[in-house]
């Protein structure tokens, strides 16, 4: 230690005698230091104005929905529209669903490709990636609080959906029980839960999305390459999700089974097709996660 | 500690290296593109020493820095800071290390006091019930109180550097690696980051300090290394590296004597003697100037001056980089 510390006490705690042939001794961990680590994360996530005013843009989708829908009833547009719009007139709780059934194609990936690509490419960009490196902050943690940080914004941005809905639509239409898919009707209770499950689902399927635009961010320097890049793979999985001709390979695409909430409204939902979903998702967690781990725990920065 | 000359060709041994702060061996750099950033480099920097790691743009510097912190690979060849092997003792060695490298960098939409409270988090190290106060410290040192809650974006060149150091100096550090410290700064600022680094040195602290400029951190360096297209050409202490180049002596004397006075010169095996108008000059070499005195008195010349130049570490720096400063490739 230098004669320059301070008077607040040592700043570092030495445990002499466990470092045999070495002359350092290691400088202990401070308790609670994972923690601090993601609770800086986080708030360096949702503090940031950006991402604030992504969510708040995702929350103005069921408000703009439920509004069309209040000021359109008993016209001739009631019920006109893709989906579940024509069920929100009958509950509130459709509305939730709908919103998600929305934002599902763009506006959610676009969402969580700017979250994840961001991650580690905006801190490579600004230069503040090898400080922390030095700091010292290992790779493979810095690397897991990262992928916490996208995840917890991808969550954020499901569950905004979501309370926004749920506001709103109980607030213009009432929650009532559901009318299923399939004919017959469940309880208040149930019916929340089931939807509950719905925002569940969707939001497990953009964990696979996460870490496709995590290893992309380990890839470059440019966070806006990363995020375009991450945008595009839900796009082009899409595509290809409807050609016949791929059909050997199409259960294993990213958005294959994003759709397939739609089980939970059903009487008896097919947990087999709500697996599978999950299932696939958690292989392209497996396979990016990987590639990102990899990648991040060998490359040079020298940003 | 040891502190003999280490040329480029000179690799430093075992011996000593605990003493040592910083040892390299073999170090090598080559980057997918081929081109070789650092070459070999046999870097020894003895603890307690103020290290002045000297060398135009583009020469290296920066790469080495990286290569000690385990930012970047190195192709080839070994480092050892503060007796530890890097990368494999990272999480024990860099907690002891103060860092700038390549300039600041921290969040712009973030204030200056929210960025190094943003690192102080991330250190699993760090004491957070100090954490108020060393962040004041650190903040007070560097003369950013007033600023510290304005966004970073809105600094200058200079506080940010400031901002850089403070960062550095969070904890009381064994080693600081401070890469050109004095960028951007204004000559008081200069002033100020050669003030901080004396003070560090005398509390116990090892600097490495790099920059293009010799100038500016010439005078607080007790060691000089002199990179060159990735090679280490020189390095030493400081008082040692002007020495290096033979001192000319310069002679003066009457115009008549001149010629005489320069057959004495070389008489003694003096080299490159020089005559212009009344005075001669030629390059020492090995032979004492005391020598030199006695001679022309023997021989009859008028000496009515002579001195030694010995030629400054700013002739050694440009004879060996080829430049003052600038990009070298």
């Amino acid at each position: 230690m230098s004669p320059a510390e301070s008077g607040a006490g040592p700043s570092v705690v030495e445990r002499p005698g466990t470092a045999a042939t070495t002359s350092l001794p290691p400088i202990a961990r401070r308790r609670g230091a994972t923690r601090r680590l993601v609770a800086s994360e986080l708030a360096l996530v949702l503090g940031r104005r950006r991402n604030r005013v992504l969510l708040v843009g995702l929350g103005l989708v069921p408000l703009l929905v439920g509004v069309m829908v209040r000021v359109t009833q008993g016209t001739a547009l009631e019920g006109q529209g893709p989906g579940f719009i024509g069920r929100i007139v009958e509950n509130g709780l459709f509305l939730v669903v709908a919103s998600l059934f929305l934002c599902l194609p763009f506006l959610l990936p676009l969402t969580v490709g700017i979250a994840s690509g961001d991650a580690v490419a905006g801190e490579a960009a600004a230069g503040t990636l090898r400080y922390l490196l030095v700091v010292p902050v290992d790779r493979t943690r810095l690397l897991l609080v990262k992928a916490l940080g996208a995840l917890t914004f991808a969550a954020a941005a499901v569950v905004t959906i979501a309370v926004v809905g749920l506001a709103v639509g109980a607030a213009l239409f009432g929650v009532h029980d559901i009318a299923l898919l399939s004919g017959g009707t469940v309880p208040v209770g149930d019916s929340v839960l089931r939807v509950a499950g719905v925002v569940a689902f969707v939001g497990m399927s953009m964990t696979g999305l996460v870490a496709v635009g995590l290893f992309f961010s380990t890839l470059t320097e440019v966070p806006i390459g990363a995020m375009a890049a991450t945008v595009v793979v839900p796009i082009v999985s899409a595509v290809l999700d409807s050609l016949p001709a791929l059909s050997a390979i199409q259960p294993w695409l990213l958005t294959h089974h994003w759709l397939d909430f739609a089980e939970l409204l059903r009487i008896s939902p097919d947990t087999g097709t709500l697996l599978s979903g999950l299932g696939v998702q958690a292989a392209w967690v497996a396979v990016f996660g990987a590639l990102a781990w990899a990648r991040f725990t060998t490359a040079d920065v020298s940003s | 500690m040891s502190t003999a000359l280490a040329g480029a060709d000179g690799p430093a041994g075992p011996v000593g290296a605990g003493v040592d702060a910083i040892v390299t061996q073999g170090l090598t750099k080559r980057f997918r593109s081929g081109q070789v950033a650092v070459d070999d480099l046999a870097l020894r920097v003895p603890r307690g020493a103020v290290y002045g790691f000297l060398g135009p743009n583009g020469s290296g510097k920066t790469t080495t820095i990286r290569m000690l912190l385990a930012l970047v690979r190195p192709t080839r060849g070994t480092v050892q800071l503060l007796g530890e092997p890097m990368p494999t003792a990272a999480a024990r060695v860099l907690p002891r290390i103060g860092t700038l490298v390549e300039g600041p960098a921290f969040h712009p939409y973030l204030s200056g006091r929210a960025n190094l409270e943003r690192l102080d988090a991330v250190d699993a190290t760090a004491d957070p019930r100090t954490r108020d106060h060393r962040l004041e410290g650190a903040l007070e040192r560097l003369g950013l109180g007033a600023a510290a809650g304005k966004p970073y974006r809105q600094y200058s060149l200079g506080m940010k550097q400031r901002l850089g150091l403070a960062a550095a100096l969070l904890h009381p550090r064994e080693l600081l690696l401070l890469d050109e410290p004095t960028n951007g700064l204004d000559p008081q600022g200069t002033r100020e980051v050669r003030h901080l680094i004396r003070e560090q040195a005398q509390a116990g602290t090892t600097v490495l300090v790099s920059s293009h400029l010799l100038a500016e951190i010439e005078q607080v360096c007790t060691h000089v290394g002199i990179m060159s297209k990735g090679r280490l050409v020189r390095s030493g202490e400081r008082s040692t590296l002007g020495d290096v180049r033979a001192a000319r002596a310069r002679v003066t004397t009457t115009v008549e004597h001149a010629t005489a006075a320069a057959e004495v010169l070389a008489g003694l095996g003096l080299s490159d003697v020089r005559v212009e108008n009344d005075v001669v000059d030629g390059v020492l070499g090995s032979v004492a100037v005391e020598k030199v005195t006695a001679a022309l008195v023997h021989a009859g010349v008028d000496v009515l001056g002579l001195a030694v130049r010995r030629p400054s570490l700013e002739q050694v720096f440009v004879e060996l980089t080829g430049e003052g400063f600038d990009v070298a490739r």
